[in-house]
């Protein structure tokens, strides 16, 4: 099995101060992967290193192959502009850009990949509806539908079910799995452990370090749930440990 | 009758119908870059570029005279200068934007100020401030007929760049390089079209024929196609206008075609159907589910 990313002593942080520390491991091409671990654990902070918006303080990221646009990225909190005059076929189309860029027009292909995205999303008919008047599950389902786009070979999504409903999220759920089953590597930053459990195979357990990063079963375990908590509390008052300049 | 108000004065006046010429000019131009400005919600930033424009356009008419070339030259790299300084420092320090722009800007402005009090007399301030374009010559007219196009064939290329820019800017850094590009590429649209506006109506009127219109359309339309169509018909017919009550009671121009789009801003605020106070007093029943 090929890995699709490989941390080398990787540390990532803000203004000098560390929120991933000395991270190794691999994600292998192809699985699916939850990160799960307490607020703070660095999480979203991994995922920003990954798609190159955070600079490694120390060490590296290893891609087996992958180049950047290869790479899709589902942000937390998405800075979308949800009064801006777009409609929702417009912002699906955007998934396209890998093939179209800047500048391309729109073939009859591609519009037929539109609908069909924007079908596997449940969003049938809202085309051309303005992403104003979403609410707030109908927005993920039109983020999801970008990402099914993308045609992404790494698919990294922060906290992807977090504001959304039952219904809304066994419909991304099943989109995730499409994915999975199309051979791509998924890595997904979740809190609900009943989810993990059900539908993530592997699971990668932070706090700063790697806690645990195996099958899920092996992963969450009380003890390492235990051991994640300590280990970020041990982190967050001052004078805290990690404040120390780096040897 | 009526078609003598409205036509007379430019059959008769060549400078009337070179002002109307160079109006429209910068209606198509400008107009356009004011949409994306009020979507972006930058709409101040025109105006602080506009401010950022005067030493350099001083800096040239005190090497130059009232030159065209040495005035239009000197407000590009004035504008440029800190458009570019700005958005340099925002993307690399901790500054935000807004704050940044001010800060160059009010330096700039002291700048030109400080250059126009000494050197200059109080009537080429007012030019620069005010514009002359009841005095537009065969130069200037080119001058703002090729920055409008210009203006409009880089914003085609442009478009969806700019549109996710502005919708999405995260997705957009996560995809292409081109962010950074957009977005400078767009202030250097913003400071050619004042440039070009300040000859007609000045640096400080330049603005308003940019931002008036773009908030106009804004209660008739939410599409941005449509939007950057009413904005350019709202400017066209505010030129118009303008000209004609500049003419028939001897007032100044430039403030005649702003005060203008400020009165279809003014009907638009309260009739206008997208989020006009009409809608707020007389609410439409609701649809039944």
């Amino acid at each position: 099995m090929t890995c699709a990313l490989e941390f080398q002593d990787l540390t990532l942080g803000y203004d000098r101060h560390p929120a991933v520390h000395r991270q190794r491991g691999e994600i292998a091409e192809g699985s699916l992967t939850a990160i799960v671990g307490p607020n703070g654990a660095g999480k979203s902070t991994m995922l920003k290193g990954v798609i190159g918006i955070l600079r490694p303080l120390e060490g590296r990221i290893a891609f087996g192959g992958l180049t950047r646009s290869e790479i899709a990225y589902l942000p937390q909190q998405s800075d979308i502009d949800r009064s801006f005059p777009i409609t929702v076929a417009d912002l699906v189309a955007m998934g396209l850009w890998r093939e179209i860029g800047g500048f391309a027009g729109l073939q009859t292909a591609h519009h037929a990949r539109i609908a069909e995205a924007i079908a596997a999303v449940g969003l049938e008919g809202f085309e051309k509806r303005p992403i104003g008047s979403l609410s707030g599950g109908q927005i993920q389902r039109v983020l999801f539908a970008r990402l099914l786009l993308q045609d992404a070979r790494l698919v990294l999504l922060d906290e992807p079910f977090s504001a959304v409903d039952v219904r809304t999220m066994a419909d991304l759920i099943g989109v995730v799995q499409r994915w999975h089953g199309e051979g791509r590597t998924v890595l997904a930053v979740l809190h609900d452990l009943d989810t993990v459990r059900t539908h993530f195979p592997r699971t990668l357990m932070l706090a700063r370090e790697v806690v645990a990063h195996g099958p899920t079963a092996q992963v969450l375990t009380a003890e390492n749930q235990f051991r994640a908590r300590q280990m970020c509390e041990a982190c967050a008052g001052p004078p805290h440990t990690c404040g120390r300049i780096a040897a | 009758m009526m078609w003598e108000i409205l036509v007379q004065p430019f059959a008769d006046f060549g400078f009337m119908r070179r002002a109307l010429m160079g109006c429209i000019a910068i209606s198509v131009g400008a107009t356009p870059v004011g949409v994306f400005l009020m979507l972006r919600r930058m709409s101040l930033t025109g105006d602080a570029m506009a401010h950022a424009i005067l030493p350099g356009a001083a800096v040239g008419y005190l090497v130059a005279g009232l030159s065209l070339g040495a005035m239009t030259i000197g407000g590009l790299i004035a504008g440029m200068a800190v458009a570019l300084l700005a958005g340099f420092v925002t993307r690399v320090t901790a500054l935000r934007e807004d704050t940044s722009l001010a800060a160059f800007y009010l330096i700039s402005l002291a700048v030109g100020v400080l250059i126009v009090s000494t050197r200059g007399s109080n009537v080429d301030l007012m030019h620069v401030l005010f514009g002359t374009v009841l005095a537009l010559d065969d130069d200037t007219l080119i001058l703002l007929c090729s920055i409008t196009s210009i203006s409009i064939f880089a914003l085609a290329i442009l478009f969806r760049p700019l549109v996710l820019e502005c919708a999405d800017p995260q997705f957009l850094r996560s995809v292409s390089g081109l962010s950074a590009m957009a977005h400078f590429t767009f202030l250097a649209l913003v400071v050619l079209n004042l440039v070009a506006g300040f000859h007609a109506l000045g640096t400080l009127m330049a603005v308003g024929i940019m931002i008036l219109p773009a908030a106009v359309a804004r209660f008739w339309s939410v599409g941005i196609g449509a939007l950057i169509v009413i904005a350019v018909s709202a400017a066209m017919l505010s030129s118009l206008s303008g000209l004609l009550f500049s003419y028939y009671f001897s007032l100044p121009s430039g403030p005649a075609i702003i005060l203008v789009a400020g009165l279809a801003y003014v009907l638009s605020l309260v009739f206008g159907p997208m989020g006009g106070l009409a809608g707020r007093v007389f609410p439409r029943r609701y649809l039944k589910t």
